[in-house]
């Protein structure tokens, strides 16, 4: 470890975590106006009933991602079975299908009015009874499948760098290629795994969209209610600022438990080596897995809404299409630009300074992924609205300055998904060896001569992650988008929120279908240079 | 690199030249601002067609009631806005409350949209009429067995009664109404006895829960009419119909989508005219018509196929009021269990 002194790093920490600071600090301000009598009506009535539906979602999502995402990843990245060059990207693809698409196919083709249950009926009687889908296990599987391919993703790049070593060193040990799994190469992962169901959760946790398709009840519904239907937009900050508080504890008690234990790879020239081949029947049911996951996560969702899309686009499709993908690229592509960059200040200054405030600024800067998107947008907006209060007292003059320009879009996205971006690129420095910084700075490199030398290409693969996960995020965002958008930046999922605002779901399969394919360009990229980068090691 | 440079330059006209006219097109007068919950394919053409008749731009955002409240809010008197559209008399109200919009005083306006649905002060203006009221199944359900919104907690809709979620403004809305006109504690048994009486955990949509009712899963529902118009549009033979609730007692619950000018609009004159031009006869019939809502002006008709559902007495308490005691619903609601 190169230890600096001087206050550089906290600095630069500080101020990539202004933007959220701005955030919190307007939504702090909010929340003292919360009304102490719908406190104690939330108290009595709503809250214990939305805090354990909320536990028990985010259990059970983060379990089923973590088994699909880890046991997928492990499949594709160390065995051999038909299919699984198909597979490795394939699995990807559920990335770029939004949450609530998923959500509103499941509940429109799955519900007792649905097509599916209906032909079954029509065909066995009417008596037939099917698990209901609108349940605590219905939007349980739809967003731990909108949610696996964080870990997914995560976790095989774990394993294509080290799960052949670990591997070998279980085999040394005596230990067979599956006890390999849970004993050497998950435990050695375990930071990425951590990163990953850490995404996971706090895109439960802040998700809107699908648990309003099941009409599921949890903590980020209680916040719209309280500003929605209570009016009280002051009581739905407080919530968010306790939600935001229960997280910060909960990442504080997995830092803890993960420990003092740190994890660079054991040889940073690691081989993926040869893969475990599963021969016959075992190679099938790995394929047949996998193929179930990506019919249900993936494609038979996207065959549903292109069907949907098909009746509605002589309605729709026109010039205006062009611009809104043009306007969803371009903002995704900028703030997923932004987010690596300041992730990468971050993850540095982290790296160099183990100081308090670095600390706690690389903390408060990540927490704005676990906030629902639309309370997000209130602080935005608020914090947007004090930086212009204070430009036109600074600079004279009259009008917004900020409010309503890109600029500010892009400080709502960055303020929302610096997480997502900071996973990756931690897990990236955490792997590398300090001793290979010590060498270099033996051997005469500048502080400079490091990063550009050393840190960068050694973080390829996580910066790659990084932008394809804000990239793919940024372009499904509907409400900050929505709150802070200059006029005529409309894009498509400002489009799929027009269509669905009435209760159109099937109209808006159209610029739904678009994100999905659109979100399949970064996706596509990525995969095809981890491989590469996977041969070529 | 000759060829590369006059691309350059031709790629620079076209820019130089596309800005121009995009400037033309704005320098005609002072844009109208809207900030509009009415979503853009229900507002989209009228915008634009009264931006060419009056020779301005017409520019807006879409988003739901609350964050454009909130968006107004935070602009304060820097905001762009010069009118403010919703689908929620209770948004309009709290807009009012909040000292978001203006008073306007337009004798046009008052003739044209009936008091109970417009504020006496003239901060806001219903555009559009929104009827919540009973569906059932016509396969299942006589009418005659129907009459008011209380009599669906009767034990015999046991298991044969839906609802559309608790959180929408809606429901809420309806329930607001049922306290200023029978009291808080009689309100709350109504809605316990549906709760009691539910066939299927509440539904996200009101469309997902009339194709329950059309597939069987219940009987009857409470919806607002226009959901029933589209599905009956896509499907003529779709086997749900609209029944009018409590005619002969307070009459049918309605909401409003409507606009008022915003407290520090810039373009004031503009957006009263812009107002008046929607409350408008030949407008008013179009800006219900996309949606199958009802016309505000009472001197319009709505379209043939929602005027076939029958004519009916609305509730005459005014829209405003149930923004008032929103808050109130929703904690009843909560109480009740209404999920």
């Amino acid at each position: 470890m190169i230890a600096i002194r001087h206050p550089g790093p906290a600095l630069a920490a500080l101020a990539v975590a202004l933007p959220m600071i701005a955030v919190l600090v307007a939504v702090i301000q909010g929340a003292t106006g919360a009304d102490p009598e719908l406190w104690a009506h939330l108290r009595e009535h709503v809250l214990a009933r939305v805090a354990w539906n909320t536990v028990v979602l985010v259990v059970g999502v983060v379990a089923v991602a973590l088994a699909l995402g880890t046991a997928l990843a492990w499949l594709t990245a160390a065995c051999e079975f038909p299919g699984r060059g198909f597979f490795s990207w394939a699995l990807l693809l559920p990335m770029a299908m939004p949450a609530y698409v998923l959500a509103f196919v499941a509940v429109a083709t799955l519900d007792y009015a649905g097509a599916v249950p209906m032909t079954l009926r029509a065909w066995l009687g009417d008596a037939l009874w099917l698990p209901p889908i609108r349940s605590t296990g219905g939007v349980i599987l739809v967003l731990a499948l909108a949610g696996y391919p964080y870990v997914y993703l995560m976790a095989r790049g774990a394993f294509l760098t080290h799960g052949a070593r670990a591997l070998e060193a279980a085999q040394s040990l005596g230990l067979g290629p599956w006890r390999g799994l849970f004993r050497v190469a998950i435990p050695l992962a375990r930071p990425w795994l951590a990163a990953g169901a850490a995404l996971v959760a706090m895109e439960t946790l802040a998700d809107f969209g699908a648990v309003s398709v099941f009409n599921y009840d949890t903590f980020t519904t209680a916040i719209y209610k309280a500003w929605f239907g209570l009016f009280s937009i002051e009581t739905a900050l407080g919530l968010a600022l306790l939600l935001m508080l229960l997280v910060a504890a909960a990442l504080a008690v997995e830092r803890m438990a993960r420990g003092r234990a740190r994890y660079a790879a054991a040889d940073s020239g690691a081989r993926a080596g040869a893969r475990l081949a599963l021969p016959g029947a075992r190679g099938w049911i790995a394929c047949a897995v996998a193929s179930a996951v990506f019919a249900v996560g993936f494609l038979v969702p996207l065959v549903v809404i292109a069907r949907w899309a098909w009746h509605v686009a002589p309605l729709d499709f026109d010039a205006r299409y062009a611009s809104y993908v043009l306007r969803t690229l371009t903002l995704a592509g900028m703030a997923a630009a932004a987010c690596l960059a300041l992730a990468l200040v971050l993850g540095y200054a982290t790296r160099v300074s183990q100081g308090r405030v670095t600390r706690a600024a690389a903390r408060i800067a990540t927490l704005g992924y676990a906030v629902p998107g639309a309370v997000l947008a209130v602080g935005v907006v608020g914090a947007l609205g004090a930086i212009d209060a204070l430009w036109r007292t600074v600079a004279g003059g009259e009008g917004l300055w900020l409010q309503g320009t890109v600029l500010a879009l892009l400080l709502g996205y960055v303020a929302r998904f610096l997480a997502v971006a900071h996973g990756p690129v931690q897990g990236g420095f955490e792997r590398i060896r300090p001793s290979l910084e010590e060498a270099a700075r033996g051997l005469g490199l500048t502080a400079r001569e490091v990063v550009a030398r050393l840190h960068l290409p050694l973080l390829g693969a996580g910066m790659g992650t990084a932008l394809l996960l804000v990239f793919v995020d940024v372009m499904k965002e509907m409400p900050i988008t929505l709150m802070t958008r200059p006029f005529g930046w409309d894009t498509l999922a400002v489009r799929v929120f027009e269509m669905t605002a009435e209760g159109e779901w099937e109209r808006a399969a159209l610029p739904a279908l678009v994100i999905v394919l659109a979100g399949l360009l970064p996706v596509a990229l990525l995969t095809w240079r981890m491989e590469r980068a996977a041969r070529a090691a | 690199m000759t060829l590369s440079m006059s691309r350059a330059f031709l790629l620079a006209v076209t820019l130089v030249l596309t800005l121009a006219a995009a400037f033309a097109a704005h320098a005609a007068g002072q844009p109208l601002v809207v900030y509009t919950a009415r979503k853009y394919q229900l507002v989209d053409q009228l915008f634009q067609e009264y931006g060419r008749e009056r020779g301005i731009e017409v520019k807006f955002v879409t988003d739901d009631g609350a964050p454009l409240i909130a968006r107004l809010a935070a602009e304060g008197r820097n905001s762009p806005a010069d009118l403010l559209i919703t689908v929620d008399a209770g948004d309009l109200w709290r807009a009012t409350e909040a000292g978001l919009l203006q008073p306007v005083k337009s004798p046009m306006l008052e003739a044209a949209i009936p008091a109970h649905l417009r504020d006496p002060q003239g901060h806001w203006f219903g555009l559009a009429v929104r009827a919540r009221t009973i569906a059932y199944s016509t396969a299942r359900v006589k009418p005659a067995e129907l009459s008011t919104y209380a009599a669906l907690g009767d034990p015999r809709w046991k298991g044969r009664l839906c609802l559309r979620s608790g959180k929408h403004a809606y429901n809420q809305s309806l329930v607001a109404m049922m306290i200023g006109d029978i009291g808080e504690e009689a309100a709350e048994r109504v809605v316990r006895s549906w709760i009691a009486n539910l066939a299927a955990e509440p539904f996200s949509s009101d469309t997902l829960m009339l194709k329950a009712v059309a597939a069987g899963q219940c009987d009857v529902a409470i919806t607002n009419s226009y959901y029933l118009g589209r599905l009956q549009a896509e499907d003529p033979a779709f086997p749900v119909q609209i029944f009018w609730a409590d005619q002969g007692g307070r009459g049918t619950h309605v909401n409003v989508s409507g606009g008022g000018v915003t407290k520090h609009a810039k373009n004031r004159a503009e957006a009263i005219r812009f107002l008046e031009w929607l409350a408008s006869p030949e407008i008013q019939q179009r800006f219900a018509a996309v949606n199958y809502e009802f016309p505000a002006n009472a001197g319009v008709p709505p379209l043939p196929t929602v005027a076939a559902w029958g004519s009916f007495e609305p509730n005459l308490v005014n829209v405003g009021t149930i923004g008032r005691t929103q808050p109130a619903a929703v904690k009843l609601m909560d109480r009740a269990g209404w999920r």
